[in-house]
């Protein structure tokens, strides 16, 4: 057992075997994501009952609650990648890492662009200062200081153990900040309805949101590995097998790609 | 299905613009994650192959 | 070995008198605008005094952390810090402490003038002033980790905000709130145990992501 996960750990820090098994993976996360998407979309626009409080603009949950949950959740892989590099130093897990903030800086401003679009509707402004919506905002600022850290050091081993202390520290902060902005919220009690409200779903209602929760995760891995093929290919130009790829087939890589 | 015709369904009782509007940023979010890694892969590629034929000069 | 760390930077901060004295200059520009900016009515001067001096708090705690690591790393005495026998992140402790002295605990005190300038109802210096002595601690302990990420970098004074500021907002909650709780005659202490909780909190992680950062810096 313990010998075969070792395996598994030093195939894992080969960016030539990350390289392979990630193109062969893509293709089904892709797959089955956007089934997962399609049907999750058409049946929360299309199906779904309204809700009786806020009616049809309820049907934004289907993409706003997907994406706070994911960007959220990428920020602690980013950290666990950061610490997975810091600890092992392993320079795959620092490529994750460093691929994984704009993705999750884009789904936090997706989250906040559509929270506050459902904001309009139910509270009749753009922007309430709700509890969900400011951790959010937090949330984006904490991306926005380890993007910060990317560009401004040069160094590419530097710039990633550098966001990886950022990230690893604002990862133990989340839930702090999470529960100061909530304990905030309840003092001043500025929107009486939240937007989101699990418990009282109806299954025809909560069951697209799961698999539109399911089918983010899916495109999420996809655009991850996408980009870490990238930085890979980047990194190991100058290498044999890079340069026999390249040769044989680019074509046909270029169409696998996603 | 939830709507009786499909101009009612655009409308979404009132609230087509906002639903239809977070929709499409979402599509915009989406397809920037989708093509940005494409395009950048596609430099690289052509970086590299620039590259291997100033070598074998 | 510690000791005489601290005994040096002690003495060198007090022979720069004049970079001592620029934040809690700024700290008092910065509440003054408030008052020229928004309306310089007593009453409702006292509603915002609590949070207009913890952000200015705030702000004026990142103009100097600038200079937390900066003149040891120029004159290469950092990199034999980092060397000593003692785990690094002591002498960190002993940085941070020194930065709090010089720069966070002076704000405590000038505070409660500012309070009387903009107004602050009676209540409120008692949690003013206890929530200063509690919170720039923390302050400077995560302010720590900012200055050691961004001590070799050129561009590091305009990088620090960005990396630190989303850390400050559980403290500026709970402090300005206790200071509101205070103007109303309610229980502060739920505030003040809170922001121990986060001190000791920050007491642990800080000295350590911050003395990891600072040989992630100085490694080139």
């Amino acid at each position: 057992m313990w010998t075969r996960l070792k395996r598994l750990y030093h195939k894992m820090g080969s960016p030539k075997w990350f390289y392979e098994i990630t193109t062969r993976w893509s293709k089904w996360f892709m797959a089955v994501g956007s089934i997962l998407m399609l049907t999750g979309v058409v049946w929360g626009l299309a199906f779904a009952p309204a809700d009786y409080l806020q009616g049809n603009s309820f049907r934004i949950i289907y993409i706003h609650v997907p994406a706070s949950l994911l960007s959220q959740s990428a920020y602690i892989m980013m950290a666990v990648a950061g610490l997975v590099g810091l600890v092992w130093n392993m320079k795959m897990s620092f490529v994750v890492g460093k691929v994984i903030a704009p993705i999750g800086a884009s789904l936090a401003i997706l989250s906040l662009l559509t929270g506050a679009i459902w904001g309009k509707p139910t509270w009749g402004t753009w922007w309430v200062w709700d509890a969900r919506l400011t951790s959010m905002l937090i949330l984006l600022f904490l991306y926005f200081g380890v993007i910060a850290i990317y560009n401004a050091i040069e160094n590419d081993e530097m710039a990633n153990k550098a966001a990886a202390v950022l990230s690893i520290v604002g990862s133990i902060n989340i839930p702090v900040i999470k529960y100061s902005v909530e304990w905030w919220n309840t003092l001043h009690q500025s929107a009486t309805i939240t937007l989101t409200k699990k418990p009282t779903m109806a299954p025809e209602m909560f069951i697209p949101l799961m698999l539109t929760i399911l089918g983010f995760y899916c495109w999420f891995a996809v655009w991850v590995f996408a980009r870490t093929r990238n930085e890979i290919l980047f990194k190991e130009r100058k290498t044999n097998w890079v340069k026999k790829l390249l040769q044989n087939g680019h074509k046909k890589t270029t169409g696998a790609q996603l | 299905m939830f709507f009786d015709d499909f101009s009612s369904f655009l409308a979404m009782g009132g609230h087509g613009l906002y639903v239809w509007l977070s929709y499409s940023l979402a599509a915009v979010i989406v397809a920037i994650n989708f093509i940005s890694p494409v395009l950048t892969r596609k430099k690289i590629i052509k970086d590299i192959e620039r590259q291997l034929r100033r070598e074998q000069k | 070995m510690l000791m005489a760390l601290l005994k040096r930077d002690l003495l060198l901060a007090f022979r720069s008198r004049g970079d001592l004295l620029n934040p809690l200059m700024f700290f008092m520009m910065v509440a003054s605008l408030f008052p020229l900016a928004v309306s310089p009515d007593p009453q409702f001067l006292g509603t915002i005094a609590a949070g207009v001096i913890w952000v200015g708090a705030l702000l004026a705690t990142l103009l100097s952390l600038d200079l937390m690591f900066k003149s040891d790393y120029e004159d290469g005495s950092l990199e034999q810090m980092l060397l000593m026998p003692q785990p690094a992140m002591l002498m960190v402790l002993v940085k941070v402490l020194v930065h709090w002295l010089v720069a966070g605990l002076p704000l405590a005190f000038i505070a409660p003038l500012l309070g009387l300038m903009l107004g602050l109802p009676n209540g409120g210096f008692m949690p003013l002033v206890l929530s200063l002595l509690l919170a720039t601690p923390i302050l400077s302990l995560l302010g720590a980790i900012g200055a050691g990420l961004t001590v070799g970098l050129r561009k590091g004074g305009m990088l620090m905000p960005l990396l630190i500021l989303p850390l400050y907002i559980p403290v500026l909650i709970f402090a300005s709130s206790s200071v509101q709780a205070g103007v109303q005659g309610s229980d502060y202490l739920g505030h003040m145990a809170f922001l121990g909780a986060y001190l000791a909190l920050t007491l642990v992680v800080a000295p350590v992501a911050a003395a990891a950062a600072l040989r992630i810096s100085l490694a080139r």
